[in-house]
């Protein structure tokens, strides 16, 4: 196998054509995702976290365009890459794990239907390709595979679908696997199971896992690589202990103060960021988050910051982020 | 009745639970409760019997005159009397159901075909396709039926092959409309997305994926177009725009009987029962078909 990160984003930039003008959806978007690594991706609705996904699996809405940067998978540019060579990546090599299960799965078609039709490229028996869905559905731990592939998806609870989604996804064993919030429309109860199960699954085939969530703690629990998005730019990326206890961005620092879990102290109101996401169309002319920043300076407002490196393998896009100091 | 608590009986009613139940007792269940449905179902069996065994049930030939036995009333010779050129008007009843079916069959299954696949093609296609499609299947709707099989016929003649022309140019548009609307709301659904992720193509897409969340209801639709088929056959074939005589058809057997109805009025009796039982039977059918399969659809659609 090739050494080198399963995937590299580059200064991505992506753009959606508007009636108002270009939408600036992604902008100078890097990171890393090392083979076999898991990586989570944070920020509020809206931050450009499903056009990075689609972005990523060449999925892009009409109006959308990538404007710049390259997404190296396997070290190669999937930007401007044919229709034809991106639909045999996908599926195959690449795949998602979507955050609403009850609407993942088509209605008509049962279980077993279904997973034997995403086998279309395999050759081979149809008895062979439904043995390997029910091994597939007994890998997520689903009891009595063989009869529940004659189950419709309304014939599921949640999680179950979930789990089916989940099998779908890693029925080809790919090499990235793309979870865009997966527990989001799960009970709380359910979503520690899945993490489990997401876990032991991506050791077992050894894929790399990008999980999507503005779940602050599943991603501690799960990831080692924590990327925080904010209104289309990374502000934040760094190792999960780095993030966690040693922030450097004022954003992700309140990010944290709003985690529910992290709240020590009764409070009467809970913490919010005041303010709202900035318009993508007419870009404030400084750091893009200065005009909900608590420490923004003058500058902040008239400069656009840099990504800085805060330490090794911790950078953090912030005019007040020094080298070293990321206990800032 | 404590034996039927023993392990044995008690394995098999979980085996039983477990298993996913078929649907099929619950359907033909609600569809047998339907008394006009099966009253409409005996109408269609008698047509259909009729049109398939109409060498069998009778020994006439539908379109040999004998003028000797013109305007014959009904009696055991000719259960439905005879025509204005002695034809036995139960024999040519027999032969027009088949050509009544044929029409309602072939035209019904052309404008599915035609009007699914161009619907699928403007919902999924782009947006200019869409559009042209859709102003296309309007320009086609807008014409009154019997106006469209006029002009037609003024320009291939009345034949078989124009009738079911007539039938597809205008019933495949609703088809058309009612996919394409569909599948719009279905393109963006998440299981759509799932699928492209997995590198499904749009052939896949829309055969596989789209077109089974679509047709329910259409078959449906068509199952209650078979009797409109049926008038608009008889109709051209009265008007001389459908089958050509001497061929017999509902529509001809019609026309004969109203030109001579002074003489005797069994040919036109002969003609239209058929007609009313045809349609009365498809229809009542048609219905209970929807009611037991998508009660969502109204009668109004």
């Amino acid at each position: 196998m090739a050494s080198g990160p399963i995937l590299e984003i580059d200064g991505l930039s992506v753009g959606y054509a508007t009636m108002r003008g270009p939408m600036r959806a992604l902008r100078d978007v890097s990171m890393t995702v090392p083979r076999g690594g898991m990586v989570g991706i944070v920020g509020e609705s809206g931050c450009g976290k499903s056009t990075l996904m689609n972005a990523i699996l060449g999925l892009m809405p009409a109006n959308g365009r990538i404007a710049g940067g390259r997404i190296l998978f396997d070290g190669r540019d999937l930007v401007g890459l044919d229709a034809a060579t991106m639909r045999r990546l996908r599926g195959d090599r690449l795949s998602v794990v979507f955050q609403d299960p009850m609407t993942a799965l088509n209605p008509v078609h049962t279980i077993g239907a279904q997973m034997v039709d995403i086998q279309y490229r395999l050759t081979g028996s149809r008895a062979a390709k439904r043995a390997r869905a029910a091994a597939m559905l007994a890998k997520v731990r689903m009891p009595d595979p063989r009869h529940h592939l004659d189950q419709y998806a309304h014939e599921f609870s949640g999680g179950m679908r979930q789990r089916i989604c989940i099998a779908m996804a890693l029925m080809a064993e790919p090499d990235l696997l793309i979870c865009d919030e997966p527990t989001t429309a799960l009970d709380a109860t359910l979503e520690v199971q899945m993490l489990d199960l997401l876990r032991d699954l991506q050791r077992e085939i050894g894929c790399a896992v990008i999980f999507i969530s503005h779940h602050l703690g599943l991603i501690a629990e799960l990831c080692a690589q924590v990327v925080v998005m904010y209104a289309g730019q990374v502000v934040e990326r760094g190792s999960v202990r780095d993030i966690f206890h040693r922030p450097a961005h004022p954003y992700t620092r309140r990010l944290l103060d709003c985690d529910p879990a992290r709240i020590r102290e009764r409070a009467e109101v809970l913490p919010t960021i005041p303010g709202d996401v900035p318009d993508l169309v007419e870009l404030p002319p400084g750091c893009i988050f200065s005009p909900r920043c608590p420490v923004a300076e003058g500058r902040c407002h008239t400069t656009v910051p840099p990504d800085v490196a805060v330490a090794d393998g911790h950078h953090a896009r912030c005019l007040l982020a020094r080298p070293g100091e990321g206990a800032a | 009745m404590t034996r039927a608590f023993e392990p044995a009986s008690a394995n098999s009613a979980v085996a039983h639970a477990g298993r996913p139940r078929r649907r099929r007792p619950d359907w033909l269940r609600h569809l047998m409760a339907d008394r006009l449905g099966m009253f409409g179902l005996v109408l269609v069996a008698l047509v259909v019997i009729g049109a398939v065994f109409a060498d069998v049930l009778t020994s006439y030939d539908p379109i040999r005159m004998s003028p000797r036995d013109r305007f014959a009333a009904p009696g055991l010779d000719h259960l439905m009397g005879t025509d204005n050129l002695g034809r036995d008007l139960f024999t040519r009843v027999l032969h027009g159901g088949r050509i009544a079916l044929t029409v309602a069959m072939a035209a019904t299954a052309a404008s599915l075909a035609l009007g699914v696949s161009l619907g699928l093609v403007a919902g999924y296609g782009p947006r200019w396709l869409d559009n042209a499609l859709i102003l296309l299947f309007d320009a086609l709707r807008s014409f009154p039926t019997v106006m469209l099989a006029l002009a037609l016929v003024t320009l291939i003649g009345p034949s078989l092959a124009a009738v079911i022309l007539v039938v597809v140019l205008s019933g495949a548009p609703s088809y058309g409309r009612i996919v394409r609307t569909q599948v719009i709301s279905l393109k963006r659904a998440e299981f759509v997305l799932a699928e492209r992720s997995m590198g499904a193509g749009t052939a896949r897409i829309l055969f596989v994926h789209l077109l089974p969340n679509v047709i329910g209801p259409i078959l449906i639709l068509a199952s209650m177009d078979i009797p409109v088929v049926i008038t608009i056959e008889a109709g051209m074939s009265f008007l001389g725009l459908g089958v050509p005589p001497p061929t017999p058809s509902w529509g001809n057997i019609l026309n004969d009987g109203f030109s001579f109805i002074r003489e005797s009025i069994w040919p036109v009796i002969a003609g239209g029962v058929p007609i009313i039982v045809a349609t009365l039977g498809f229809t009542f059918l048609g219905e209970a078909l929807r009611d037991t399969f998508d009660p969502r659809i109204r009668k109004d659609m």
